[in-house]
């Protein structure tokens, strides 16, 4: 990286922040978010509310540790410096998410390029085949799957395409007013964003419920069914993930958080709306267009 | 002798294999030898203790050092990539050949924990499993001399031929190897893999399974006699008429103490190892035959069809997701009949009723 | 590297104090990266202990053939979480602790960029840890049916199948995950943003460097291994054809999706050794690191290379030819920067002025031995040699070689190193050379009888063998005791030394060079609050 990034002392102390409890009972949350799930995928009783527990505990502590990073932000605890650091960890933490997303999408050209063809034409000798009437033409559930319609790309999927698009522009066009400190613009792009996040929640929601009772597309339907609702699925988990940091961020702009020269939370969460948008993108070609 | 290397090599892939190994722990050894040697003489003479004076150098100046300092990498490039490369490149090539001029096809089918072998031309099958006996294994009798790399029904290869083998599984990943004829294939549930062997020398080689398959992956071993053609033609023929009387046998009825017989037997060889010799299982993940529910529900429907999830229908068809494999596929009517009957009227159940083979035969 | 400080280092930081609460709480609660480092440190220790003690049951088992101590089900847990705890439990978290308590101070910051994920970071170990072990502990008991007996790699569909184990190592597996992620954003962020002023990318110390590759290898490939086992879980679970052919799935993109992440694996795990290596030779032979930027490059070269060769894991799945060319010759182009770092090391040591303290002793004992890792590894790249090599105790002598001389000797390189400044006490050095003699020469006595068995024929991952292979696996499991309890030595050594010892100067080491050993030893708990300034 750059050579002079660190070339001039600092004008004062980085703040390390005080001793914590928040981040070890998040730790015990997640274990017992984990248990839970392992013990309600397995059958046993008690599992949902074991979960139910865990997703308590986690959220007990967003809550808390959110709130007195807020605080502590408020209080100008958190100057260039400190702000640098949280640029750099949330481009890092956004990278993580993109190697997520690269497995499942490396399964999908694993499958359509690879397993699927190979399994319509595989090597035979003496009536040796083991899928004599599978062909291996894409969309596939594989040779013993169920019959479905795979989603076309130019219903529902278009229209989210342009929800997500604009949402982009709208957080964009909130930045800006951030920056102008224009406040009303400002709430209002935000407003819009979260609006928009949430129509295309629904509508893939409406998608989902379309496909599994009129299309026969389910989450078994084969190599098709899994991709498909894995990347998708993960995809608007992260969507409704963002929605809700920009509720958050929506709440404190209200409030009067942020200035122009201070507004890391607005800027991390305005990336992380991005890349989901990026995401979508890839879905939408790759999934449901070619 | 065969502890410190390959055993001895006996198709052209393994003697191929062998040479390059060999030649590789000589490069590898020198290397080794070379750069270690200027590192210990530099631990002997440039010693604090021996009053050395440290240099100050902190990389090379100069053409000639910086000359000195990139033979070593032009060295392993050509090593890498020529020395070893170009071999191994024309013995991969060689390794993967299977389908030019093969004389005949073996299809090899991994399960767990045995192996079914298929001659497709001749439509001869069979299962081949361990023999060494469980007192062995549990150090109760003395250990016989291939102990673990015995089995009761081995594969018959003639010599001399080129033999495509085709390898599947039908519940996990299951690799066959025989050391001599350096040849290691994986068995993929659903996939067809193949390799191939040319057998130079008459003899009986032994093998094992070398992918982790679950439980008794250490007990699924490979043994393959490789003899002259003549005789592996009449080994062929008395397989063949050996099956068409087991099948024959399907169209006639079985009495029960007969099926009894048959079934103890098929009992002991393909389930034993998981429902246990007396039938109480290893649960959870291996459930007890003896007082289960399905054993001890009913037969078929009144209509003489398959009911789901009962005890015909789990044998027949396998459980999926478990360890509990559709059995249809390996065993002959005559083998399903008896040991469903063995299972209901022994291991401490007493349903007291029995099935034909020929019922089973039209249930496929 | 010239180092100037135009502040005093040290106690700078006295107006904050040592702000924390006592006993339990301290360790529950804290953001200093010491603190933090330390119980890093422990864990890695203690998991060390538990997954040998592991291991040691395996190697038991195979005095001799037959069945004597266990059934074949609890073997195979037994591997698999032998080799898991030890990677993520024990050598991971090592590392991890080097990086808490060095990269700060090395590089002159306050702390860790962010401390309070830091924390976090830690705390995920414990649990995950629990996840991973509990089945398996509640086997031993009688309930249940234990951990995953599937190896460490999960290969589908024996993990399909599996039992409720496979679920609590899939969960083991996401926590510490999400740990070894955040502890990457924060080595990363900590070195873009946290170095003295003056100190450039090109004079951050080498630690700091292999550090940050590591970093980037476990954001880039940890995920990719959550991704495989999440898939996993839905085709356990959820009715998904991931990897199974009725569904047009396929076994064999797990193993794909594993090794993109677990190839690159053995890299993060050793990046972090090569990078302290050098600081080592250098102190030790008194004289400066040779070839620093030449070991900069060949960092940058073996991460970028170490996310294209994952395949020469399976080449025995049948692989279309130029397929199992280009894995081979990718593989092999891993030994040229690894030559680099070879000849880079002894480059250093040429012509110094040499003294054999237990750290240079386990440093010199790490590169001879680790040569060994790497050119056995080079032959298994051959594809050819690698169907007699593949799944044998060829491959198991060949990983211990990286694993155990690499990367275990290799952190107790760093611990005797860093023990003293540490601590402020001086370890046991009789002690210390003891630990290492024994290391080394039951170490070799437990793993060369394996290449041999592995040539012979002798699979892995089997409870019981053929008689061919018992003298060797005798010597095998003898020396492996030996190892062991050699090891008991070692946690005495640490034991002693932070209770007590003669105490340590602030630079320790004769020769030793760079910002840390400015600074007192100990360190006082915040240091580096007014950061030095590197010339
Ligand atoms: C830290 C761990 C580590 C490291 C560093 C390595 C390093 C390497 N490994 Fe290893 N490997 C493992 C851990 C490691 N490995 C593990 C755990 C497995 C098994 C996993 C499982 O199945 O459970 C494995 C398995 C494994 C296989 C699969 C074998 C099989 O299952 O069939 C292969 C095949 O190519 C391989 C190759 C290599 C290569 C080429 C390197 C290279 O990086 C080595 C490069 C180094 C050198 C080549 C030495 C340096 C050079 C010199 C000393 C010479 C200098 C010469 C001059 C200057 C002229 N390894
Ligand atoms: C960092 C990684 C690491 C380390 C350090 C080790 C350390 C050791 N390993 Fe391991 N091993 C692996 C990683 C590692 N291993 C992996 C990845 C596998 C593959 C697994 C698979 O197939 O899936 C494997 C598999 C493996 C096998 C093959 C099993 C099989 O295929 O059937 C064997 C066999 O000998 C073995 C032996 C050893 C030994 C003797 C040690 C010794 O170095 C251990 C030294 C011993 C101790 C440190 C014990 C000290 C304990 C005491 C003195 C008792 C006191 C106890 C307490 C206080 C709790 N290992
Ligand atoms: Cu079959 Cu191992
Ligand atoms: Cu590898």
């Amino acid at each position: 990286m750059t050579e002079s990034m660190a070339a001039q002392p600092h004008s004062h102390h980085y703040h390390v922040p005080q001793p914590s409890l928040y981040p070890f009972i998040l730790s015990g949350g997640m274990f017992t978010l984990a248990l839970g799930f392992i013990l309600k995928m397995n059958g046993f009783a008690p599992g949902p509310w074991v979960m139910l527990g865990g997703v308590g505990i986690i959220l007990y502590v967003l809550f808390g540790w959110f709130g007195k990073v807020i605080g502590e932000s408020q209080a100008g605890a958190y100057r260039d410096w400190e702000d640098k650091s949280f640029r750099y960890g949330m481009v890092w933490f956004i990278a993580s998410e993109v190697a997520f997303f690269a497995a499942f999408f490396g399964a999908l050209f694993y499958v359509r390029t690879i397993s699927v063809p190979e399994l319509g034409n595989m090597v035979s000798a003496h009536g040796t085949t083991l899928w004599p009437d599978f062909t291996g033409a894409w969309p596939s559930a594989g040779p013993k799957g169920a019959q479905f319609t795979p989603m076309g790309a130019w219903g529902i999927p278009a229209l989210n395409t342009a929800l997500l698009l604009s949402s982009g522009v709208t957080v964009t066009w909130a930045h800006w007013a951030l920056l102008k400190n224009k406040r009303t613009q400002l709430n209002l792009g935000l407003a819009a964003t979260v609006l928009l996040g949430a129509t295309f929640l629904g509508f893939q929601a409406y998608e989902y419920y379309h496909a599994y009772h009129e299309l026969g597309l389910t989450l078994g339907a084969g190599a098709y069914g899994a991709t498909f609702y894995m990347l998708t699925g993960f995809h608007g988990f992260h969507v409704t993930l963002g929605a809700i940091m920009l509720t958050v961020i929506l709440g404190r702009t209200l409030k009067g958080h942020f200035t122009p020269e201070r507004h890391f939370a607005f800027e991390g969460v305005a990336w992380y709306w991005h890349f989901v948008d990026v995401v979508w993108l890839l879905l939408f070609v790759l999934v449901y267009w070619l | 002798d065969y502890k410190w290397n390959f055993p001895e090599p006996v198709t052209p892939i393994a003697r191929d294999t062998l040479h390059i190994h060999n030649e590789f722990m000589l490069i590898i050894t020198a290397l080794f030898l070379v750069v270690f040697a200027i590192m210990i003489y530099s631990m002997v003479k440039h010693r604090k203790s021996l009053g050395h004076q440290p240099a100050k150098f902190t990389g090379p100046t100069g053409r000639i050092q910086w000359f000195w300092a990139f033979v070593p990498f032009a060295i392993l490039l050509f090593i890498d990539f020529v020395l070893m490369g170009i071999p191994a490149v024309h013995a991969i090539i060689d390794m993967e050949d299977t389908k030019n001029k093969a004389d005949m096809v073996l299809k090899v089918t991994g399960m767990q924990w045995k192996w079914q072998y298929e001659y497709p031309e001749a439509g001869v099958k069979f299962i081949s499993t361990l023999s060494t006996p469980r007192e062995q294994i549990e150090n109760k009798a003395a250990k016989g001399e291939h102990y673990l790399l015995e089995v009761d029904n081995p594969v018959v290869l003639p010599v001399g031929k080129k033999v495509r083998v085709l390898l599947t599984s039908t519940d996990v990943i299951h690799t066959w190897w025989v050391p001599q004829f350096g040849v290691k294939r994986d068995a993929i549930p659903g996939f067809l893999r193949e390799t191939w062997v040319k057998i130079e020398k008459p003899g009986i080689y032994r093998g094992q399974c070398a992918e982790l398959c679950g439980k008794d992956h250490g007990y699924m071993p490979v043994e393959v006699h490789a003899v002259p053609e003549p005789e592996y033609l009449a080994w062929l023929d008395k397989k063949k008429s050996e099956q068409a009387a087991a099948a024959g046998g399907a169209d006639r009825a079985w009495s029960k103490d007969e099926l009894l017989a048959k079934g103890k037997e098929v009992y002991e060889k393909q389930c034993a190892v998981c429902h246990q010799p007396e039938g109480q299982g290893l649960p959870p993940a291996f459930p007890a035959l003896k007082g289960s529910k399905i054993v001890n529900g009913p037969l078929l429907s009144p209509a003489g069809k398959i009911i789901a999830d009962s005890h015909v229908d789990r044998v027949m068809n396998g459980k999926a997701g478990t360890a509990m494999q559709a059995f249809k596929n390996t065993l002959s009517d005559v083998e399903l009949a008896s040991v469903i009957t063995f299972e209901r009227n022994a291991l401490g159940n007493s349903k007291g009723d029995m099935i034909q083979p020929a019922q089973i035969k039209s249930l496929r | 590297m010239s180092v100037a400080t135009t502040t005093v280092p040290g106690h700078a930081g006295e107006h904050h104090g040592e702000h924390h609460p006592a006993g339990i709480l301290r360790w529950l609660t804290t953001t200093n990266h010491k603190d933090i480092g330390t119980m890093y440190l422990t864990f890695a220790l203690t998991m060390f202990f538990v997954g040998g003690a592991m291991i040691l049951a395996v190697r038991a088992e195979l005095w001799q053939p037959g069945l004597q101590l266990m059934k074949p089900e609890f073997f195979n847990q037994l591997i698999g979480i032998h080799a898991l705890v030890m990677i993520f439990a024990a050598l991971m978290p090592a590392a991890t602790g080097f990086a808490n308590w060095q990269i700060p101070l090395m590089i002159g910051a306050p702390d860790m960029a962010l401390p309070r994920v830091n924390n976090w970071g830690f705390w995920l170990l414990p649990p995950a840890a629990i996840l991973l072990t509990l089945p398996f502990t509640l086997a031993l008991f009688g309930i249940g049916d234990g951990a995953l007996a599937t190896g460490w790699t999960f290969y589908a569909p024996l993990s399909v199948q599996g039992g409720l184990g496979v679920d609590f190592a899939i969960f083991a597996v996401h926590i510490l995950g999400v740990s070894s992620i955040l502890g990457s954003i924060n080595i990363i962020v900590t070195i873009f943003n946290m170095r003295a002023p003056g100190m450039t990318m090109m004079k951050l110390p080498l630690f700091a460097w292999g550090w940050l590759i590591t970093a980037f290898l476990l954001i880039a490939t940890i995920p990719v291994l959550a991704g495989a086992v999440t898939m996993l879980l839905t085709d356990r679970h959820f009715g998904t054809h991931f990897f199974d052919a009725a569904g047009g799935g396929d076994p064999i993109l797990f193993q794909h999706l594993f090794w993109f992440f677990g190839h690159p694996e053995v890299y993060i795990l050793l990046l972090p050794v090569w990078g302290l290596m050098p600081h080592v030779l250098a102190t030790f032979s008194r004289k400066p690191i040779y070839g620093y930027k030449a070991q900069v490059y060949g960092f940058i070269g073996i991460g970028v290379l170490s996310v294209i060769v994952w395949a020469h894991h399976f080449f025995t799945v049948g692989m279309p030819v130029p397929a199992l060319i280009y894995f081979m010759f990718s593989t092999m182009a891993i030994s040229l920067p690894l030559a680099v770092l070879f000849f880079c090391w002894i480059a250093t040591m040429w012509k110094g002025a040499m003294s054999f303290e237990t750290p240079m002793l386990f440093a010199t004992g790490f590169i001879v031995l680790f040569g060994i890792a790497g050119l056995t590894g080079l032959v298994l790249a051959d594809v050819a040699a690698d169907a007699q090599y593949h799944h044998s105790y060829f491959v198991v002598a060949h990983f211990h070689y990286a694993l155990f001389a690499g990367g275990i000797m290799g952190v107790m390189t760093g611990v005797y190193y860093w023990l003293p400044k540490w601590t402020g006490h001086m370890y046991d050095e009789k002690l210390g050379k003891w630990h290492f003699w024994l290391t080394v020469v039951s170490f070799n006595l437990t793993f060369i009888p394996q290449f041999f068995l592995g040539l012979a024929g002798m699979p892995r991952r089997i409870p019981d063998y053929a008689l061919q292979f018992t003298e060797f696996n005798m010597i095998s499991t003898v020396a492996a005791f030996i190892l062991g309890l050699s090891q008991l030595l070692f946690a005495y050594n640490i034991w002693k030394c932070v209770k007590g010892g003669p105490k340590a100067s602030d630079k320790v080491w004769e020769g030793a060079e760079g910002l840390e050993w400015q600074l007192p030893s100990p360190p006082p708990y915040h240091s580096w609050e007014t950061q030095p300034v590197v010339k």
